[in-house]
């Protein structure tokens, strides 16, 4: 039980990656095979030509686990909220 | 050390007054202030989205960043969000120390740094109505490489 409540994420997108999913937030349950931030998008992908499409270069894909910025090997076991953006363009 | 982001306008001579306030240590304050650019090449208009609650945390451990490599007396970010038009204030840093050196080289560096880690995005509409997200610049990135 506590096992599955660990798996359960929220998920941001913002920017052009939040115009494309056509959603900014949603909360999901984690499947099994999804350890790292890019299998995390592997499995996102297969969720829809929406998914597919926001996330076809996902080298120009950032990821922030629980507001910090992490590369795409980062292990996403643990975190509460999982943000996915463009490189960003402040300032 | 203070970070805000903000939709209001922001006063730059009014906020390093409030910075500087009260205080006889400081001998040299460097503002930089960043506006949206009109005109040829420059946009009608722009809208800034952000990550709230991940970006002051950002901008929190880039300005303690900043604290940990100048002997920086006192600092601040203010950047605006939302809908803004050409000639706005974007984004103010201010950076004080007992000499010009440490704050001249603390505002480059914080917003050298601003650029490539505060989670901001700019999407630009020009003259003819075309809304376009911003590209991030390499020129950008190599930038901030310089501190590192």
């Amino acid at each position: 039980m506590s096992d599955v409540r660990k798996r359960r994420v929220k998920l941001l997108y913002f920017a052009w990656v939040r115009e494309k999913v056509g959603s900014g937030s949603e909360e999901v349950e984690l499947p099994p095979q999804v350890e790292t931030v890019s299998d995390l998008i592997d499995w996102l992908r297969t969720r829809g030509p929406q998914f597919d499409d926001a996330f076809a270069r996902p080298q120009v894909i950032r990821t922030a686990l629980d507001k910090v910025h992490v590369k795409p090997a980062v292990r996403v076991a643990g975190a509460r909220e999982i943000a996915f953006f463009p490189p960003v363009t402040g300032g | 050390m203070a970070a805000r982001v903000q939709q209001e306008d922001f006063d730059a001579v009014a906020e390093v007054a409030a910075l500087t306030a009260g205080r006889t240590d400081i001998g040299a304050i460097v503002t930089f202030t960043g506006r949206v650019r009109g005109g040829e090449g420059g946009v009608a208009a722009m809208t800034l989205e952000h990550y709230p609650g991940m970006t002051e945390a950002e901008l929190s451990r880039i300005e303690a960043e900043a604290h940990s490599r100048w002997p920086l007396q006192a600092s601040l970010i203010v950047h605006r969000v939302g809908e803004l038009k050409p000639g706005d204030n974007i984004v103010l840093v201010a950076t004080a120390s007992a000499h010009r050196q440490a704050a001249f080289e603390a505002a480059g560096f914080l917003m050298d740094y601003l650029k490539t880690r505060a989670p901001f995005w700019k999407k630009e509409t020009d003259a003819s109505g075309n809304a376009v997200w911003v590209e991030a610049r390499e020129s950008d990135d190599s930038a901030a490489r310089r501190w590192s």
